[in-house]
């Protein structure tokens, strides 16, 4: 049972985590190449801007912040899901490989039609989360034994093993491609941001619609799986069957954000954590939470790289490294 | 050698082939002189047996072939054979020390902190000299291996290696994130990246002058400490129950973990797995005992990167294929046996 104080707490939290994103959304839209300063933002919202003002508030930022804060969401709640069902507090969608699988499947993409614009990089979405599904499905099979199941533990060592292994495919077939298309493969990698598209909104929006409540529904079996394997057997949760599903909701959601975000880690590792700390470990509450600081933590690292060299930007995902990698050290050093 | 300790588990029981590690040892040997043969002949311009003889005991300037051997072909195949025993040997060592089967320079952010370090000199100090090269090479490696390994083989006890592992993942995002961050700044993103996947290609003499001596005096004193080494394998409590001053002997071995480290990766670039499978090939052939591991795995690693490196060049000539994807291929099912292996991860 959640009792009122919690459930006002965690309520509180979720409209404090909301008027961080907004504030964090006004930042962005003001710093920067082509910005406007929070005043105009609120006349060109509300449609009173010069053309000027809505052409770069709607055809080049808002498409970028949504798809930024779309997959924040996306990753935050993957790693939610994962650390959950591994019970292994270190778990993230991109130390489980799914980055590298959609690299790989980039770097295809690039070799087949190349890395400039035209209609064909609608396609690029496509082919990452091809790769995103296809790795993490093979991971699966690799650690899953006869009798026993899916040991989450040896599901994580296969993940980094494997992603270093396709590191150096990726490797192979980046030194062939054409100098021009190597950069734009390289951001990828480095995760820049590149779907700065209302397609590629639309492109990632169904994926969290669909799956967001979904999860949120499979709370009560989240909750239990976390805790101890035998205890949600008991409780008769069939554990297998809900672990495949989860974890493949877990996958669709990173790969699906991948795919139009570039290579991110660490988001999914540290929302999470967070969220947890400030509501509890209840995925009633955690979730929502969850979601939110992934968007925030995104969209900040999107904005800070894009401060820090103007107007080209450092990539989001390096930035969230940064801030990510100590993190997780941290995390280490904590629990025992 | 008897089993120390009746108590430990299986794994950590020594035990010694003298006379398979000498013949193996001689073996290899040969080997890694057929094999830098082999790989001296043949390639975009296949020079025959005999002729690789006369370039290098004859030089003769004026002879293409010659040229082509003793400033292309000959300093790459050495450079591949240093690099090589240099990954082999720190692997050796790690696994040794950490007790940990997954323990590996590429997996564990000593490569990735070397590159990071190679990054920074690129960007700030793009006129100095091979030597500063190799230095910010080792300090990266060190700040890598501090952050990782320093935290596991320093704490009582250690950790398992699968948090092990999952710190190397992140120590590694982390250290090439930073790395990629400077080179896009810098906009060297395409000369690093190029040169990292270049391999041993563009080794040099002035390089192998620097690297060579430094690796194989770093070998020889791991060879000296070996014998504390294999005490190390048994755990840290036995070791000290035997009388060995464990701090000092992890100080220096992790010193030169650093140092082989930090040179291969200045020559070729970050290959993982060379020091993970190599290491347990030797162990399954050699024995547990380290005075024979780690002169094994420094031939057998040569050996290997060799061939792999001539792979590499035979693939898809005259395009080069990079060797560091080569070895991840190879690496990785072995690396896949071992984390199924119920015993990798306990």
């Amino acid at each position: 049972m959640i009792n009122s104080k919690k459930l006002r707490k965690a309520q509180m939290t979720i409209v404090i985590a909301a008027i961080a994103l907004i504030l964090v959304f006004v930042i962005s839209v003001s710093t920067g190449f082509a910005s406007l300063s929070p005043m105009r933002l609120w006349y060109t919202l509300f449609g009173q801007g010069t053309p000027r003002e809505e052409l770069i508030l709607f055809t080049f930022r808002l498409p970028r912040i949504l798809v930024t804060i779309l997959a924040g969401m996306g990753l935050a709640i993957s790693g939610a899901i994962l650390q959950s069902i591994t019970r292994n507090p270190l778990a993230d969608p991109g130390i489980l490989g799914i980055n590298a699988g959609a690299g790989l499947a980039v770097v295809f993409f690039v070799m087949i039609f190349g890395g400039g614009s035209g209609s064909s990089i609608y396609f690029l979405p496509i082919f990452a989360l091809g790769g995103g599904m296809l790795t993490a499905i093979i991971i699966y099979v690799l650690s899953y034994k006869k009798g026993e199941g899916i040991d989450p533990g040896k599901m994580l060592l296969v993940g980094v093993g494997l992603s270093a292994a396709i590191s150096g495919a990726i490797l192979t077939l980046a030194s062939k491609i054409a100098r021009e298309d190597y950069d734009f493969f390289a951001n990828w990698m480095a995760g820049r941001i590149w779907g700065d598209d209302w397609v590629f909104v639309m492109a990632l929006l169904p994926w969290l619609i669909i799956l967001l409540p979904t999860i949120i529904r499979k709370s009560n079996i989240l909750n239990t799986m976390s805790l101890n394997e035998n205890l949600s057997i008991g409780l008769g949760v069939k554990v297998e069957k809900e672990r495949y599903i989860l974890l493949m909701i877990a996958v669709a959601l990173a790969a699906a954000s991948v795919s139009v975000s570039g290579g991110i880690a660490f988001v999914g590792l540290m929302a999470p954590h967070i969220a947890r700390s400030l509501v509890g470990p209840r995925h009633q509450l955690f979730l929502p939470v969850a979601a939110m600081t992934g968007a925030i933590l995104l969209l900040t690292a999107d904005t800070i790289g894009r401060v820090i060299l103007d107007p080209s930007g450092i990539p989001a995902g390096i930035i969230v490294s940064i801030i990510g990698a100590p993190y997780f050290m941290y995390l280490m050093s904590k629990n025992k | 050698m008897k089993p120390i300790n009746p108590g430990q588990k299986k794994e950590t029981d020594v035990y010694s082939r003298p006379v398979i590690g000498t013949t193996i040892l001689t073996i290899s040997i040969l080997l890694l002189a057929l094999s830098l043969v082999l790989a001296i002949s043949v390639g975009a311009a296949n020079i025959a047996f005999f002729d690789v003889w006369k370039a290098v005991f004859s030089y003769d300037g004026s002879r293409e072939t010659d040229q082509i051997i003793m400033s292309l072909r000959l300093p790459r195949e050495l450079g591949a054979a240093i690099v090589g025993a240099a990954f082999a040997v720190s692997g050796a060592i790690m696994q040794g020390m950490t007790r940990n089967p997954l323990a590996d320079p590429g997996l564990l952010g000593l490569n990735a902190g070397a590159s990071l370090g190679l990054a920074i000199a690129f960007s700030y100090f793009s006129n100095s000299s091979y030597f500063t090269l190799m230095l910010f090479s080792f300090l990266g490696a060190g700040i890598g291996a501090a952050l990782v390994f320093g935290m596991s083989a320093m704490k009582r006890g250690g950790m398992t290696p699968l948090r092990i592992t999952l710190a190397g993942a992140a120590v590694s995002a982390l250290l090439s994130s930073l790395g990629e961050g400077l080179a896009l700044i810098n906009k060297l993103s395409q000369s690093i990246a190029f040169w990292t996947a270049g391999g041993v290609s563009g080794t040099t003499w002035g390089q192998l002058k620097l690297v060579a001596p430094t690796v194989f005096i770093g070998i020889l004193i791991a060879i000296i400490l070996s014998r504390g080494l294999t005490i190390l394998s048994f755990g840290e409590e036995v070791a000290k129950g035997l009388g060995q001053k464990t701090f000092i002997t992890k100080a220096v071995l992790m010193f030169i973990v650093l140092v082989l480290a930090g040179a291969a990766v200045s020559i070729a670039g970050a290959i993982a797995f060379v020091g993970l499978f190599i290491p347990h090939i030797v162990r399954f052939l050699v024995g547990t005992d380290y005075r024979w591991v780690i002169p094994c795995s420094a031939v057998i690693g040569s050996v290997f990167l060799v061939l792999a490196d001539t792979a590499a060049r035979m693939i898809n000539p005259p395009f080069e294929t990079p060797v560091g994807a080569i070895v991840a291929i190879l690496g990785v099912p072995f690396f896949l046996y071992l984390a199924r292996k119920g015993r990798a991860i306990q």
